[in-house]
């Protein structure tokens, strides 16, 4: 299968990877997919107290458009309020990464996975 | 890193085998008018004459390396369609006797597919469940056998995993119960003996792409005595006996026999070769964690190993190893997103059949080869498992099985 150079880019030099202290109030964590379906991604988010991503981390299990779909993700969300970053549609990540269509569902778990993040940041909030 | 000479290094003589420069220049000797491209129907000139020689010596190579009498051998388009030819052939000529056949979960698509075809014409398959190992139980296929079952049809050596099954049990059954046996040894022929005058094989079938031969071109094997009949699946001329007509690709026939006659002289030179490098690669692999082989090494092809990296995706560990030329299970070959439906019926959780990588040896595989090879694996499952979220986790003692993943 032919992935496009930034796919290939990402998937190289994957950008933001690591973790978090998922413990932590000012982290959100989100966590999807599952390993028999062939790929778990885990995205983190660190906000501030103004609710703006100050920095985030992946890992993923997966093939190299979920690793990109996920690195490129961290980068869109820094920087971002948790609304903006909300706001991110799969279709945005699968064009710039112009995943073929049988690697769609890569940017949507990408989706899922940042408001997963979010999800699990406001929660902790509210508790 | 230690450099192999070939960048990317080829380790897939599963999926295909490039031809011996042997078998190549004698291939090109029967194309031009210098050369035998007569068609060997043709019995009125010296033309005819030289093909027909040369596809008789080829048949004759053919069945030696298998010990079979060259009239037993129809020379087809490949595998698949000895496959195609044997059970439709025996299903068809055989269905007043019965509609049952017996096959197993892991076969070649060419196997399964046939029958499936079969099923919508009114036959019933039985498809086998495999141990763990790879290996069909006896018991079980001998109480899958009914008094209406006319055909078992179970693979030499498994494409994915390499293991190699008891045929010569098999064919015993077989015969006692007076059911015919057909074998697929798409990647058994040259690498596994095989004696037919011994095994109670009633049709075998044999490619020769897997055997340093060329592509689009193999045989079928149907035993005379006891004389086995199957109904022809392309009809015309009447070549091989009636039973595959089509004039014969003269040039593609005599690649192939030329290619079994090197088997057969390299048959124990070449496994026992294959086995040291294979063991090499083993060997340095074995030190790493969560690794898993996938099929008993104890009855096994020699150039083949397949393995799961645990936490570690195959395609994303294939798009990592661009250097060497590998892959995984069949699955990433399609746009099909599905683990091996080969590994699965072994037993392995969805999570080891999507982190299997196979890798091939063969004829021009190096020690070097394998040395890179090991190198350049060991690099990049660490790296991806120091992306991998499983990894991380399986290092924090989590139980993965115990884990509530979110669906998608």
């Amino acid at each position: 299968m032919a992935y496009s150079d930034k796919v290939m880019d990402h998937y190289e030099n994957p950008r933001n990877v690591g973790s978090f202290d998922k413990d932590d109030n000012a982290v959100g964590t989100g966590m999807v997919g599952a390993p028999a379906c062939g790929d778990v991604m885990k995205l983190q988010i660190k906000v501030s107290d103004e609710g703006v991503i100050e920095d985030a981390k992946f890992k993923t299990y997966g093939c190299g458009s979920a690793i990109a779909s996920s690195s490129l993700l961290t980068e869109w969300v820094k920087g971002k309020t948790l609304a903006q970053a909300s706001e991110i549609k799969n279709t945005e990540i699968a064009e710039e990464l112009a995943l073929p269509p049988v690697k769609v569902h890569c940017s949507v778990l990408a989706e899922d996975a940042i408001k997963a993040a979010v999800e699990d940041y406001n929660s902790k909030k509210s508790s | 890193m230690s450099k192999s000479e070939r960048v990317p290094v080829y380790l897939d003589y599963a999926a295909t085998t490039p031809a011996d420069p042997r078998v190549a220049e004698k291939m090109m000797t029967c194309l031009t008018m210098d050369g035998d491209f007569g068609n060997p129907a043709s019995r009125s000139h010296v033309f005819g004459w030289k093909a027909d020689d040369a596809v008789k010596e080829a048949r004759g190579h053919v069945a030696a390396l298998i010990n079979a009498d060259p009239r037993e051998i129809v020379f087809t388009s490949g595998a698949t369609e000895s496959d195609n030819l044997a059970i439709k052939g025996v299903a068809h000529f055989y269905k007043k006797k019965g509609k049952h056949i017996i096959t197993c979960k892991t076969e070649h698509k060419a196997v399964l597919d046939t029958c499936r075809q079969l099923e919508r014409e009114g036959y019933e398959v039985t498809y086998l469940e495999v141990e763990n190992s790879g290996f069909i139980d006896m018991k079980v296929l001998e109480d899958a056998i009914r008094k209406e079952t006319i055909l078992i049809s179970i693979m030499h050596v498994n494409n994915e995993t390499g293991v190699v099954q008891d045929i010569a049990a098999i064919g015993e059954l077989a015969r006692s119960k007076g059911v015919i046996f057909h074998c697929d040894a798409a990647q058994s022929a040259g690498k596994v003996e095989i004696d037919l005058e011994k095994l109670k094989i009633d049709l075998m079938s044999f490619s020769a792409h897997k055997t340093y031969g060329p592509k689009g071109v193999g045989a079928l094997y149907v035993r005379r005595k006891p004389r086995i009949r199957i109904e022809a699946q392309m009809h015309g001329g009447g070549h091989e006996r009636g039973m595959r007509s089509g004039t014969l690709a003269v040039h593609q026939i005599v690649g192939m026999g030329e290619a079994f006659r090197v088997a057969k002289e390299e048959l124990v030179a070449e496994s026992t070769r294959l086995l040291a490098l294979r063991e090499r690669l083993l060997n340095g692999f074995n030190d790493m964690e969560e690794i898993y082989i996938n099929g008993d090494l104890s009855h096994h092809v020699p150039g083949l190993l397949n393995i799961s990296f645990n936490f570690v995706e195959g395609e994303s560990l294939i798009m990592a190893l661009k250097d060497i030329a590998v892959s995984s299970g069949s699955a990433c070959t399609s746009a099909s997103l599905e683990p091996s439906y080969v590994l699965r019926a072994l037993g392995r959780e969805d999570e080891l059949a999507h982190s299997s990588i196979r890798f091939s040896l063969g004829r021009f595989t190096t020690e070097a080869d394998v040395d890179y090879t090991i190198e350049l694996v060991r690099q990049k499952v660490e790296k991806l498992r120091e992306l991998s979220p499983l990894w991380e986790m399986y290092k924090d003692g989590v139980d993965l099985s115990k884990v509530q993943w979110a669906a998608h």
